[in-house]
């Protein structure tokens, strides 16, 4: 059972919520990019969770 | 005394850096309690227990950032509300001349990022499936930090991930490695060939950090959060990276880590161990007796690491109590009023929860009842408190980014009544305080002061998880605590046995035994 593309390869990270882990795999010389993340709608869990739900698949 | 509250309507900040500004403005003259939160569900309530909601907070949504202060005087309150948004404002105008380019969602990011492989969210639990679901319907691997996710929630991402071949590393899961780079509250540790699966951040931190500094490397460390042994959730990521760590060619021997597991849970991973044809060690702390042959069974951190680190050089592995009987008996000579710290009480002050409990169990071993994270603490116990634990971190950051708590409690051990001995951890690495030998030595030192002036015994016990290649110089971080008289030990095992040894002296003929 391998891992998808992630094991012995170069990391790519999204980094979404706290900026410290982002700046220090960035000062390790990690591929990384932070999101500007806010709550989506509005903070509205109970619509975030229906939302997470209806998300397709890509 | 006034309470101030200032409302920034769709101003947006991370916790970590709200705390921080939050631990600034508490400085400030006349004022006794800052609070910058999020308008989140979760805050609401946070400031109800904390004494800190007021009408206008309770107006905010998730979007707003509530900014209320406790202070003296009006004019007090309304200077620190007039700082703490300078601070805000101050470290969103230097992002915003950084010209960093931050997409605002998933899809944006992996636009410019094509190649991304691995998603680390952090976000507030409430919305943390949101974000982490996406990112597994994108094929990208989860390093999920944020606690305080539904465990239904965590059973529906990891069956998604594993469904895709996907890591889903959490929630709760404070460390993690891949290709031996570190996720989270990490050391920097060597790369190498032992692998290994935990269920706890700090205990994989204590077996990477030991593993790196014997001269052995860490392949990865999947992390699977605290919960992936309970009955509820069964395993599910314990037995898929247990799977990519036996196919995996850099990975030689694999350790897993955790705290007590329960009984059904046991049989399955037992079951996956079986059919591993690589060394494994396992390090259940509280749980033992597995019958699996070939797995070598330990009972502490520091052994899991040096059985693996032992196994790889081909030598045979048996457990010690102290590695070094000599400098034992050295730090034996050397601590003060030795004789009269027999029968003390010992008090553990941890950042780290699988450390603090590693601790409970061993004392309680030697010691009989010990208690346990208790929020009553009565005099006449040994007691170790997991500082890091929900019940005192309310609206406060982690101990290992924030000192202080312990530091404060440090400062009041003249209060109780027979508590003669310290037993302490210091976690360093990316993520913790940038000195934090510094506070807490500065605290010891104190302490040491006060109980002598009163004639009263104190040793102060400690062990630091830690490389030499972490952000804050390892030996400077060493320096610091002995200048305070706090003795090293080689790991957190070795420290918590000598606490029992001070306590109890007949215990140095099973310890340190027959060459003595």
């Amino acid at each position: 059972m391998n891992p998808k593309n992630i094991f012995n390869e170069p990391l790519h990270i999204i980094n979404i919520g706290l900026e410290g882990f982002a700046q220090d795999l960035h000062a390790a010389g990690i591929d990384v990019i932070q999101l500007d993340w806010r709550p989506p709608i509005g903070g509205n869990t109970r619509l975030a969770a229906l939302l997470a739900n209806l998300d397709d698949e890509n | 005394m006034i309470v101030k509250t200032d409302i920034m309507p769709s101003f947006y900040q991370d916790s970590v850096i709200l705390m921080r500004i939050a631990g600034q403005i508490r400085q400030r003259p006349g004022v006794q309690e800052a609070a910058l939160f999020m308008g989140t569900p979760s805050n609401q309530e946070l400031l109800r227990q904390i004494g800190l909601a007021t009408a206008e907070g309770t107006k905010a949504s998730a979007n707003d950032l509530i900014i209320t202060i406790a202070a003296d005087t009006e004019a007090d309150a309304e200077k620190a509300v007039v700082a703490a948004k300078e601070l805000l404002k101050a470290r969103r105008q230097a992002m915003d001349e950084s010209h960093e380019y931050r997409p605002r969602t998933l899809d944006s990011a992996i636009r410019s990022m094509p190649n991304a492989n691995l998603v680390s969210i952090s976000v507030p639990g409430a919305y943390a499936k949101f974000e982490a679901m996406k990112a597994l319907r994108r094929d990208l691997h989860v390093f999920l930090f944020s606690d305080n996710v539904p465990i239904e929630e965590e059973i529906e991402l990891k069956q998604e991930a594993v469904k895709r071949g996907l890591f889903c590393m959490g929630p709760d899961q404070g460390t993690a490695y891949i290709n031996g780079v570190g996720l989270g509250f990490a050391n920097v540790v060597h790369r190498g060939r032992i692998g290994c699966v935990s269920a706890s951040g700090t205990g994989l931190q204590a077996v990477a950090a030991r593993v790196s500094m014997l001269g052995e490397g860490v392949s990865h460390g999947i992390g699977v959060g605290g919960r992936d042994l309970s009955q509820q959730v069964g395993g599910i990521m314990t037995g898929f990276a247990f799977k990519a760590l036996a196919e995996d060619a850099a990975t030689e021997a694999i350790i897993l880590v955790s705290k007590p597991i329960c009984i059904a849970v046991k049989s399955k991973i037992e079951e996956i161990i079986r059919n591993i044809k690589k060394p494994v060690i396992i390090c259940c702390i509280g749980t033992s007796d597995f019958n699996i042959d070939g797995a070598i069974s330990v009972r502490t951190l520091d052994e899991a690491a040096d059985a693996a680190v032992a196994v790889l050089k081909g030598q045979r592995w048996l457990p010690n109590y102290f590695s070094d009987h000599q400098i034992i008996k050295d730090k034996l000579d050397q601590i003060r009023d030795r004789d009269a710290l027999a029968g003390s009480n010992i008090l553990g002050l941890y950042t780290g929860g699988t450390l603090a409990y590693e601790s409970h169990l061993l004392l309680e071993s030697f010691l009989g009842t010990v208690g346990y994270n208790q929020a009553k603490i009565e005099d006449h116990l040994h007691l170790i408190l997991d500082l890091g634990d929900d019940v005192y971190t309310v609206g406060r950051p982690h101990p290992m980014i924030d000192p202080q708590k312990r530091t404060g409690m440090i400062l009041e051990m003249e209060k109780r009544k027979g508590v003669n001995i310290l037993l302490l951890d210091l976690v360093l690495g990316k993520g913790s305080h940038e000195n934090p030998a510094e506070p807490l030595a500065a605290a010891v030192r104190e302490v040491h002061n006060r109980f002598r002036k009163n004639g009263r015994p104190f040793a102060v016990l400690a062990s630091v998880i830690g490389t030499a290649m972490d952000p804050q110089d390892y030996n400077l971080q060493i320096k610091q605590l002995q200048e305070a008289e706090i003795n090293i030990f080689p790991s957190n095992a070795e420290a918590a046995r000598f606490a029992a040894l001070l306590v109890k002296p007949e215990l140095y003929d099973q310890f340190v035994g027959s060459d003595s």
